[in-house]
């Protein structure tokens, strides 16, 4: 079951996230526990976690919000097909560098992406939701870290 | 530049192929390398796309995602390193771990560059690469 300490690493590798590829921090609030079904945002990149741990590690964010990291990141192509590879890259990213803390075990699948196909996500059986709630920018995303 | 000087300039750089199954990291790394010596020759997705690629340009350098779908990067590396041992490897992934670094380099890369990264630190890594 996924401890409050090992989430320090995703809250971290969040922060980090923003603070160098948007070159603006996030802010990252106190991580809770999930109960029931989460509401996802418009886009979602999802990573299967196999290996020591399972699971899955979600980062769910707005369109606004993606539209904004974008400009930030120096794009400009604010299409479909480039908000679904950010927020897979988003994910991609905060899980590959939980690696630092996990090791090499921490097995991560490439990112799958959702695009309003699916308006929730539920808990997984046999391990504990955490969500971390990020704001940036005036705008809410949200990482969702489920691990056995 | 003259035509003639631009011409004699293009051949004369190196070959760089992007390998990342994000666009928008290949773009970034496309935009923000500060070497009139290297020259995209193209981008691919996957490792399986990077061979076809690879044999297609020869390329001198490559920047290689590890996480990809069809076949990852350190398996990729390999293959590229087989076909050609002088081809220069900078890994760029978001993998943290020391052991895959490690591994990324005994099957031939040259350098290691955790994302996310700043396009400095982008630049550092490809200098030590070309050096």
């Amino acid at each position: 079951m996924l401890q409050e300490r090992e989430l320090k690493t995703f809250v971290e590798g969040t922060t980090n996230f923003f603070e160098v590829a948007a070159q603006q921090p996030a802010s990252v609030g106190s991580p809770y526990l999930l109960e029931g079904s989460l509401p996802l945002h418009e886009y979602s990149g999802l990573i299967e976690v196999s290996g020591k741990r399972q699971g899955v590690v979600c980062f769910t964010a707005p369109k606004a919000m993606l539209a904004v990291l974008l400009m930030k990141m120096q794009e400009t192509d604010f299409s479909h097909e480039t908000m679904r590879d950010l927020v897979g890259e988003v994910a991609n990213t905060i899980s590959g560098n939980a690696r630092r803390d996990f090791g090499g075990d921490f097995v991560i699948s490439p990112p799958n992406v959702l695009s309003g196909e699916q308006p929730s996500i539920a808990p997984r059986p046999g391990s504990r939701s955490f969500i971390i709630p990020i704001n940036w920018r005036s705008h809410s995303a949200k990482l969702v870290v489920s691990l056995s | 530049m003259s035509a003639a000087t631009a011409h004699l300039a293009a051949r004369s750089a190196l070959k760089l192929l992007i390998v990342d199954d994000s666009n928008i990291v290949c773009r970034r790394i496309e935009r923000s390398q500060e070497f009139d010596e290297l020259r995209v020759v193209g981008t691919a997705g996957n490792g399986l796309e990077a061979l076809e690629m690879f044999a297609r340009t020869d390329p001198d350098v490559v920047t290689m995602d590890l996480t990809m779908p069809k076949m990852d990067g350190v398996e990729c590396i390999g293959r590229m390193v087989a076909m050609k041992p002088a081809v220069r490897i900078l890994v760029i992934s978001a993998l943290a771990d020391k052991a895959t670094a490690v591994e990324a380099m005994e099957r031939g890369a040259n350098g290691f560059l955790n994302k996310p990264f700043t396009d400095r630190q982008l630049n550092e890594a490809i200098a030590e690469l070309l050096r």
